[in-house]
């Protein structure tokens, strides 16, 4: 189909082509200034923490991640590969550098040291801090680079504005939220251009970049099995639809080859690049474009009965060629407990599988799966844009707009799973909405700049439609003669209605038979309807923003290391007790004592209090955590023996009674009973329950009364307001005087949140007393009891 | 540029005694009466006494000796001498005396000298009164040396009833000043008085040189015993217009250790009872306009300041993150901006700084300080006047050229103007290394070819224009009617087709000779050749048509004798389009 500009006739085409050029130029840089300014609105808006708290790093594991930039910047690179951090998962430890994505680290770390090398004295903090920000802007360029691939330069610039402000990305990328998705959605968006754009052109060039930024995000992200999955996807797709070309061999071969060799470097992936299940389907998918690809030579070099000899040779010899490699895939699965899935990948495929078998998974709450509103709050508008999306990816189905589709169908289906996926379709959103917008756009303003009358008479505008009536009645005809006909994207871009117009124009063509009206490119909508529905568009978008805003500045600013509420005159106070009680920790205890705490704050306590603790965010060993747990829900004396096993000083719990703060760890209590309960059998769930119920008042059983979480979280509380009432289960407690044996308060804080215990030391022996025989016998028959709870002993 | 002035001002001062008497030099300076008057309601001890000196010998006296046993003497903090002037109630303290420590030999062991220098050498039988102030740190011993929460602090305080001096002395009074609260107990010696908070030992008269009466006085302290183990100021100098101070320290509760628990719940129900010996907040006083205050720590801002400022001071009200009992210990950073003109003066073709050295907070005391005065790039002529001993200031002499501040924005759009010319010379300079190298003629060549394969393009494009008006011109034959009105049409689209037919020869032919265009060729001349076949269908069509139209054939005939060439003008058309998106593709 050729386009309406090229079939200009010989004396108009110089001046079109000039004022063409001209404008293509002002386009450009407008489009240029439009990016930038994108650009910018992602790094401002994501600034509201800084303005309204502090900068600061935010929440629990980009503390981890500060840390290790911390080290990264100080000891240089060899010694972060080879760091074994001796303060976190006491006595195991663990090796850092071979199990931490080092993208985040190492991007921030480079970005430190140009800067100081440019003599600018930023702090490693302050790169920290911004480092997310920074990234939302270039994922939004990346955004427009693909959209623009899928769809041209409207489209893009449409898909980066609404990437530049989408509440789900904003929620994991303002200033201080220094963690691994930040850059990692970067990578991701930039690797799918990368990508389509190798698809698009069929460049080598390109499918090395694409290598590269793959690698890129296997550095930074678990989620780069996402991409190694949805790629070989879309390519099964298109050899399935007969799509197959050289171009999608170009962009799927190297990215393998290259993409697995480099994604084996990373140390945290290492062998599993090949090893386990999550990159099969992309070794499969290698195989079948080969065969294909086969096929289509051969079905070049011979004649086609040749050719059909040939495929039932090759048929039967790929299909046991396909067939051994299977048996031997499912051998190497079957071999391994998991299938080869790792824990989190098998909760994507079975949303039931964690809260089955792993309540480390499902403990966490951004592992749960979304509610209908967390999807408004997230994505707002795009979700009722992302369905008109689809369609237009439709008309035309091109190998890019397919690989959207699959895009956003196969994310929709993980955010269901995981609120933290959330994050990979928020991007995919964008783009459709993007599309859907700009096509709208395109249409209605087409419309009305059709109708206007004072642009009618523009002598170019003239031309073209001239050119249009002209060719509408060849290009009808050779439509039916070739359907499969694809046009460039560009060009389709700008000519695809939608389909109500379409029938509206098969309806005017019907009515009024004169030649203008019988076009069927150029679909025009009444000049009203189409007035008033830009105006509808701009409504919704107007809404987007507004409540892009308030998301970025009301939900999802709160760094949750410093809380604060509004006073009812309108004053602000501040709770800042986690950060006190870090802090007293770190002046104040000795620089080698073990803390023991739920491992929600062994990131926190190893970054800001600089103090060796038990278990972390790094949930790597559940044995560990499930010890500490069990601590937890024993009694006193078997508690203090657990921990002083470990070596623990000092314990410290997390309560929120006092000022009603809801996620402190008497709410997380049954996950640490349920944890513990999974390795130590003594510990069981129904203990701590009434009736099914998790209560901690009068009715409560005495094994939840008498275990140390609730301990250490109410002791002395009573004596605050005389009754005992807890402010988050807003319930009188249900023991209220009682008094410590093994361990003694040494700190809570302003606000009573964070409240940290010593573990007594031993009882002398008392010199001779009698029955020394029987005294040491029970001991010893004590240790044996002891020695079947306690792992440590 | 950092000028590090790393000062000790305690333990700075050590003496090495040789026990070797040379008495004749001492004995003829006699100290006729010594009021001495200790303020120990901080954790700082203020030594205040009043000499008054007179020669009895026959020599003029030019200098007079302090002495201060050793054990305190590593604790002085502060010491100036001042002469007083006028009898009575016109005294009025004058001038400033030089105190530099001395080693005077034959003087017994464990004792610290200084010396005061007078003005002018005291003759025989005259006489001379001084004010001596002194400042001990470290000087209070909590006893016990562990509290628990409730308890409250108790400390030592140890000094001698007597003044210990190498000159006898006739008539002396000590008075020692203590905070408003219990005093356990003090030594008892003769002439001794408790009156409330006050205790005074004396008048003594006639003691000999070296005369030492120990006393012990235990009572109770529950100020803040805030000690700043390490502080960190940097002073950091911009000609645009602001002075920044940062202020790192590091401090601990330096009172009687606490044991055992702390118990929130206690400190916040009876904090005057339970946590009495701790200290919740400090005060600074910064200069007045200080601006830009922050206060932060390692891990973040600490939201528990307050700062209250007037005209003549700016006072800023800090609390640590937790109160500080004994022995416990934190860390922050204060930093805040100053007016330039109100520190940094000129004169003389020099500039020089005027700030106070030590710590702006209140109560507090510091064992080391580091003072780091960053100027500005380009300063010249460095000088350091840190007369500290007599003064709380200190100046920077320093020479820096006004220009120089315009240096760096200079260097930063000199950086911008080249990165942009880099830009420029990129976009316009060709950067192959040979033009004569087979790649570069063959880059070369191929953009030829593409040009002209545009071009071809864009010929038969108007080609397949010029089709459409013949079609068109059929259209609007079936609708009028009007034979001669299509001849015409048709006249000129043969002319127009004949001229672009003539534009194309050149273009095949130059394709066809140059080497690159080889695989693209055939295609091409596929292109043009099923153009023309195209034209000619069609002119046969256009022929037919007008030919039945002058023979008044019905329409189905005309069609049927059309139908075979129309089918045939369907397929070429979009072999062309076919052809031509493939040559687009390469």
């Amino acid at each position: 189909m050729a386009s309406p500009e090229s079939a200009v006739n010989g004396p108009t085409m110089t001046a079109g082509a000039a004022s063409k050029s001209l404008r293509n130029a002002f386009g450009g840089v407008i489009a240029f200034i439009i990016l930038v300014l994108i650009g910018v609105l992602a790094f401002s808006i994501r600034l509201f923490s800084v303005i309204k708290y502090e900068s600061v790093i935010h929440e629990f594991d980009p503390y981890f991640n500060y840390r290790v930039t911390q080290f990264l910047s100080k000891n240089g690179i060899y010694d972060f590969w080879n760091w074994f951090d001796d303060r976190t998962w006491y006595p195991l430890g663990r090796v850092i550098g071979g199990t931490v994505y080092p993208g985040l680290t190492l991007t921030a770390g480079t970005i430190w040291k140009v800067v100081n090398s440019l003599n600018i004295p930023l702090s490693v903090e302050t790169v920290c801090v911004f480092t997310a920000p920074i990234f939302s802007a270039f994922a939004s360029w990346a955004a427009y680079l693909l959209t623009k691939e899928v769809k041209g330069p409207g489209a893009g610039l449409t898909a980066a504005a609404l990437l530049a402000m989408v509440p789900s990305y904003i929620s994991r990328s303002v200033a201080g939220s220094y963690d691994n998705e930040a850059v990692a959605i970067f990578a991701l968006v930039f690797t799918f251009y990368l990508y389509i754009k190798t698809l698009n052109t069929g460049s080598l060039f390109y499918a090395t970049l694409n290598a590269l930024a793959y690698f890129y995000m296997v550095c930074s992200w678990g989620g780069y099995t996402f991409i190694i999955n949805l790629i070989p996807m879309h390519v099964l797709l298109c050899i399935v639809t007969g799509r197959y070309s050289s171009r999608l061999y170009i962009a799927y071969a190297p990215l393998v080859v290259l993409g697995t060799l480099l994604a084996s470097l990373v140390p945290v992936v290492g062998f599993n690049a090949v090893l386990t299940s999550e990159h099969f389907a992309s070794f499969l998918v290698f195989i079948i474009i080969h065969v294909v690809a086969l096929a289509y030579y051969i079905k070049g070099i011979l004649s086609p009965k040749m050719f059909k000899v040939a495929v039932t040779l090759v048929v039967s010899a790929g299909l046991a060629v396909c067939c051994a490699v299977i048996a031997i895939l499912i051998a190497v699965v079957a071999s391994s407990p998991t299938k080869g899935w790792s824990g989190r990948s098998l909760t994507l495929l079975d949303p039931t599988y964690a809260s089955k078998y792993i309540p480390i998974i499902a403990s966490v709450s951004e592992h749960q799966p979304p509610t209908w509103p967390s999807y408004f709050m997230d994505i707002n508008v795009l979700a009722f844009l992302v369905p008109a999306g689809i369609i237009a990816c439709f008309m035309p189905l091109t190998d890019s707009s397919s690989f959207v589709i699959l895009y956003i169908v196969t994310s929709v289906y993980f955010s269901g799973v995981m609120v933290r996926l959330m994050l990979v379709l928020a991007p995919a959103a964008c783009i459709l909405s993007g599309i859907a917008l700009s096509e709208a756009f395109n249409v209605l303003t087409r419309s009305i700049k059709f109708q206007l009358p004072g642009i009618a008479g523009n002598p170019s505008i003239a031309v073209r439609m001239w050119c249009i009536m002209s060719t509408s009645k060849e290009n009808g005809s050779s439509t039916v003669v070739a359907p499969n006909d694809i046009p460039k994207t560009e060009e389709a871009a700008k000519e695809k209605p939608a389909k109500k117009n379409r029938k509206k124009e098969k309806e005017n063509v019907e009515k009024k038979p004169t030649p203008s009206k019988t076009e069927k490119r150029l679909l025009v909508l009444p000049l009203e309807a189409s007035v008033i529905a830009v105006l509808l568009l701009v409504l919704l978008g107007a809404f987007y923003v507004v409540h892009c805003v308030w998301a970025a500045a009301e939900a999802y600013s709160a760094p949750s290391i410093v809380l604060t509420s509004h006073s009812n005159d309108g004053g602000l106070h501040v709770f800042d007790d986690f950060r006190e009680a870090y802090s007293w920790l770190s002046h104040n205890t000795d620089v080698d004592d073990k803390v023991a705490s739920w491992w929600d704050y062994g990131y926190q306590t190893t970054a800001m209090a600089n103090r060796t603790v038990l278990v972390d965010n790094n949930t790597w060993n559940n044995t560990h955590i499930a010890t500490v747990g069990t601590a937890m829900s024993s009694p006193e004396k078997q508690a203090w023996e657990i921990f002083h096993s470990l070596d623990v000083k000092y314990v410290l719990v997390v309560f929120g009674g006092v000022v009603g703060y809801p996620s402190d760890d008497i709410n997380k209590f049954l996950w640490m009973v349920r944890i513990g309960g999974g390795v130590f059998p003594h510990i069981k769930e129904p203990d701590y329950l009434r009736d099914g119920q998790y209560r901690i008042d009068a009715q409560a059983t005495p094994t939840m009364l008498n275990c140390l979480m609730y301990k250490l979280s109410y002791f002395r509380f009573v004596e605050t307001d005389g009754k005992g009432f807890d402010r988050v289960r807003r319930t009188e407690i249900g023991k209220k005087h009682f008094k410590l044996t093994h361990f003694e308060e040494v700190f809570t804080t302003h606000h009573w949140m964070v409240r940290i215990y010593k573990l007594k030391p031993q009882r002398n022996r008392i010199r001779g007393k009698t029955k020394k025989s029987k005294s040491s016998r029970s001991v010893s028959s004590k240790r044996d009891v002891r020695g079947k709870r306690n792992p440590w002993h | 540029m950092g000028l590090g002035l790393g000062v000790m001002r305690t333990i700075e001062f050590l003496l090495l005694i040789i026990a070797i008497l040379s008495a004749p030099v001492l004995s003829d300076l006699i100290l006729s009466k010594v009021e001495r008057r200790i303020d120990l309601t901080s954790q700082i001890a203020r030594i205040a006494s009043t000499i008054k000196a007179e020669n009895d010998g026959s020599s003029s006296v030019s200098e007079i000796l302090l002495s201060i046993p050793e054990v305190q003497a590593k604790n002085l903090a502060y010491l100036t001498a001042k002469l007083v002037e006028g009898k009575g109630k016109a005294k009025t303290s004058g001038v400033a005396l030089a105190v530099e420590p001395a080693n005077p030999k034959g003087m017994p062991p464990a004792l610290s000298f200084y010396t005061m220098i007078l003005p002018k050498p005291l003759a025989n039988g005259d006489s001379v009164t001084l004010d001596v102030l002194a400042a001990f740190t470290h000087s209070l011993r909590p006893f016990p040396e562990k509290i628990t929460q409730a308890d409250i602090q108790l400390v030592v305080f140890q000094d001698t009833a007597h003044y210990l001096s190498p000159y006898p002395v006739k008539v002396q009074s000590l008075t020692l000043k203590l905070p408003d609260a219990r005093i356990e107990s003090y030594t008892k010696l003769e002439n001794t008085k408790g009156l409330g908070s006050e205790i005074k030992y004396g008048p003594y008269e006639n003691l000999p040189p070296f005369s030492y009466s120990p006393v012990a006085i235990h009572f109770e302290a529950n100020q803040a015993f805030a000690v700043a183990r390490e502080l960190v100021r940097e002073i950091e100098i911009s000609h645009w217009g602001n002075v920044q101070v940062t202020e790192h320290y590091d401090i601990v509760h330096g009172g009687a250790m606490s044991k055992g628990e702390f118990s929130r719940l206690d400190y916040q129900s009876k904090p005057q009872i339970r946590g009495a010996s701790a200290f919740k907040h400090l005060v600074a006083k910064l200069p007045p306009r200080a601006h830009s205050i922050y206060y932060r720590d390692a891990i973040g801002n600490i939201s528990t300041s307050h700062v209250r400022g007037d005209s003549k001071k700016t006072e800023i009200l800090i609390e640590p993150r937790y109160p500080l009992f004994g022995g416990w210990k934190t860390a922050f950073t204060i930093g805040y901006g100053l007016p330039l003109q109100d520190f940094v003066f000129e004169s003389e073709g020099k500039r020089f700084l005027n700030f106070s050295f030590g710590s702006p907070m209140h109560d507090l005391v510091t064992d080391s300080i580091t003072l780091k005065v960053v100027l500005p790039e380009g300063s010249k002529y460095l000088s350091v006047s840190t007369p500290f001993v007599v003064q709380q200031e200190e100046e920077v002499y320093y020479q820096f050229n006004a220009l120089a501040m315009l240096m760096e924005p200079f260097m930063l759009i000199t950086g911008i103007f080249f990165l942009f010319v880099t830009c420029i010379i990129y976009v316009h300079v060709d950067l192959s290394i040979s033009k004569s190298s087979a790649s570069y003629l063959a880059k070369l060549q191929w953009d030829d070819v593409r040009a002209t394969v545009q071009q071809i393009q864009n010929t038969v494009n108007q080609c397949l224009s010029t089709h459409e008006k013949l079609e068109a011109s059929l259209r609007d034959l079936s609708r009028t009617g009007d034979v001669q009105a299509c001849k015409a049409a048709r006249k000129a689209t043969d002319g127009l087709l004949k001229e672009l037919s003539k534009e194309l020869k050149p273009l095949i032919s130059f394709l066809q000779s140059s080497p690159p265009a080889a695989h693209i060729l055939p295609k091409v001349e596929e292109l043009v050749a099923k153009e023309r076949e195209l034209q000619e269908r069609l002119m046969a069509k256009h022929s037919t048509i007008v030919d039945s139209y002058e023979k008044k054939l019905g329409g189905r005939e005309t069609e049927n004798r059309v139908a075979s060439v129309q089918q045939k003008i369907v397929a070429l058309r979009q072999d062309i389009e076919d052809l031509m998106e493939y040559i687009d593709e390469i």
